[in-house]
């Protein structure tokens, strides 16, 4: 499965009720979807799924506030990922 | 550090306490005179009645960036809607109903009516899971529940569990077709406005709210506090907020705990000020943006959020106009030097640390505007308020620095009258005359106190306490957990997050995404704030011969610290 589609079915598998749905750009923090705690466990799920540590300096809510901002991240940690 | 006195509204703080008395504070809420002591009232009707209806109570903006703004006046009829709605629908005076909301205008709205009817109003933290919120709301028999549409499916999966919940009011319901079974869709902006609505007569012990906290053992208290807590919530706003009728106020806690009621309702609005509200979770460039583009004046924020945008650095705050800033106050855990240092020199104004607790319903421990912040300290307690540390055998300590247990002599105003159906842990909370907080905390040469820490295991994480036996016990419900353990650990932003220790049952290995799925498992059940975020596999967990975990034990694993007496621990 492709990044994008990965991220996004745990997104909405684990933060999500049942018919919502998000988007590359749906904001995620900001709107209250994932909050501060909740972004360690995104946060793990990343460094699981892609082999990549992302330190705490680089883990601002800003790089979380969405799938496609997510993506950059990964890619900055791992530009190979797909 | 700012130590001019001049114009505060505290004055000189020796003054006060050598002046103080409740009697006064009542005189001027006009309690003394025959004014309605019900805080649904005292924070609307009676503003207006002072000729500021016109005058705006709340700045509201969504995440979206919405922005709406409420007079006075049509908080006053709003909350006579929804208090009237509730009467129509049975709710009857002392009966619970919840607010599951995140921070709508409905959610202010609400509050204000439920304690104007007369009905005990039980604020839910809206990231709070099935579990949670189950636990909560069954343990008070709350037989209504103010939600949204969001919010209304993990209400729906606790419901089962709740029989006493014979009302769902959902408020912002776009497709009215989503509901399901007896869910009330309601929009009081669209109902006919309430000129008129006979408050409950209150006196200061009708029980007025429920806020739930963690506790050592067992599951999460209801604190029960009572109408005649405005006393406090008052005059603690006017003194160490400092407002002042033209102030902008915001409050970024969150309403479902007790510091977004007291100082993000009550406290303001008893003033009559002005309060911003954001609906956006935390994001710097966002609340930066909204302290300029709403000139806010006087911000009452959390250690765990000053120490996130100390991380963000000084170069965004460059690109803000924050001059309304006049006074800062913070509160939830204690406030390390740094951050008072740090924002002294961002903002040009120190944060003003103040300490209290759900139980105490209102400021007891603080920095006053005016007097000397000394960063790191919780200060000098209010005018009122008697304060002290403890020896082993509750005696107050007279020697200076020496820690002890930090204690207060009851009664104060907004002290809380019992957890709800447990009178043995309330009166257990008592011990020679005092109440003990169940902090640790030490009182320097000239009185100002100091925290030391916790006095038992609850865990202190970004402000909010959660308690290891809620977190153990779903942990257990995992089905690859046979033994569990929570702590708090520490951690450079929310002072303490939770690690759990965790033995798995045959069949099971400890993988990383194993340890990704129990994170989750208790952030669902429980919420965000209760997830371990550290997991740590062991084959065994300490216990003593009787079988209890000993999480002291792990503790001082944990921290690289002596595991001191073990003689109690089972044998291999």
């Amino acid at each position: 499965m492709a990044m994008q589609d990965l991220i996004i079915e745990y997104i909405k598998d684990e933060y999500l009720e049942e018919d919502d749905e998000v988007g590359l750009d749906t904001p995620l923090i900001s709107s209250g979807i994932v909050d501060s705690f909740s972004m360690v466990s995104l946060k793990t799920f990343l460094e699981n799924k892609y082999g990549i540590s992302i330190p705490d300096e680089k883990a601002a809510p800003e790089a979380f506030d969405t799938v496609r901002k997510i993506i950059d991240l990964v890619h900055e940690f791992n530009p190979d990922a797909e | 550090m700012n130590t001019d006195k001049s114009g505060t509204n505290i004055g000189s703080y020796e003054e006060r306490v050598k002046n103080f008395t409740w009697d006064a504070v009542s005189q001027e809420l006009g309690f003394e005179d025959g004014a309605p002591r019900n805080i649904g009232w005292c924070c609307t009707d009676r503003i207006c009645e002072q000729g500021l209806g016109g005058k705006t109570a709340l700045i509201w903006e969504s995440t979206q960036g919405e922005e709406r703004k409420y007079t006075f006046d049509q908080m006053r009829l709003y909350s006579n809607a929804f208090a009237k709605l509730l009467q129509e629908l049975g709710v009857k005076d002392g009966e619970r109903v919840a607010i599951y909301l995140d921070r709508v205008p409905s959610l202010y709205f609400s509050l204000l009516g439920i304690l104007k009817l007369g009905a005990i109003a039980v604020p839910m933290f809206s990231a709070f899971g099935e579990e949670a919120l189950q636990v909560r709301l069954a343990n008070c028999d709350a037989v209504a529940c103010i939600t949204s549409p969001r919010l209304a499916r993990k209400l729906r999966k606790a419901r089962p569990g709740l029989p006493a919940l014979k009302r769902v009011i959902v408020v912002d319901a776009d497709d009215e077709s989503k509901l399901k079974g007896d869910e009330m869709a309601y929009s009081v902006e669209d109902a006919p406005p309430v000129e008129v609505f006979p408050v409950f007569p209150a006196t200061e012990e009708t029980p007025s709210l429920l806020h739930y906290t963690s506790g050592t053992t067992g599951q999460p208290k209801g604190a029960l506090h009572v109408h005649g807590s405005i006393l406090s919530q008052y005059i603690t706003t006017k003194w160490v907020m400092d407002l002042k009728p033209d102030d902008v106020y915001w409050c970024t806690a969150d309403p479902g705990w007790v510091t977004g009621i007291s100082y993000g309702v009550i406290g303001p609005w008893s003033l009559g000020a002005t309060q911003l509200v954001l609906e956006v979770g935390f994001i710097p460039a966002r609340w930066y943006s909204a302290i300029e583009k709403h000139r806010v004046s006087v911000w009452y924020s959390a250690p765990t959020a000053i120490r996130l945008l100390m991380r963000e650095g000084e170069e965004i705050v460059k690109q803000y106009d924050l001059s309304s800033l006049r006074h800062l106050c913070s509160v939830g855990e204690p406030l390390n030097p740094e951050a008072v240092i740090w924002s002294e020199k961002v903002y040009g104004l120190p944060f003003h640390d103040t300490w209290w607790q759900t139980e105490t319903g209102a400021i007891m421990i603080t920095n006053y505007p005016g007097m000397e912040v000394r960063p790191g300290s919780m200060g000098k307690p209010f005018p009122g308020t008697t304060a002290a540390v403890l020896d082993d055998r509750f005696e107050p300590i007279t020697e200076p620095n020496k820690p002890g247990k930090l204690a207060l002599k009851p009664p104060w105003a907004s002290m809380f009258r019992e957890y709800w159906g447990n009178r043995t842990i309330y009166e257990s909370k008592f011990k020679n005359g005092w109440y003990i907080t169940g902090d640790r905390a030490r009182i320097d040469e000239d009185g100002y106190y100091w925290f030391e820490g916790r006095d038992d295991d609850v865990i202190n994480t970004g402000g909010h306490l959660v308690a290891p036996f809620e977190v153990e016990s779903a942990l257990l419900e995992h089905e690859a957990v046979a033994e569990s353990a929570a702590i708090g650990t520490p951690d450079k932003v929310n002072m303490e997050v939770v690690k759990a220790y965790v033995a798995l049952k045959s069949g099971f290995e400890p993988t990383k995404d194993l340890e990704l799925s129990i994170m989750n498992f208790v952030r669902k059940r429980l919420s965000p704030l209760a997830m371990p975020q550290y997991i740590e596999f062991m084959d065994k967990l300490p216990k003593t011969r009787s079988g209890k975990i000993m999480r002291r034990v792990l503790r001082a694993m944990d921290r690289g610290e002596p595991i001191g007496d073990i003689s109690t621990l089972e044998d291999e």
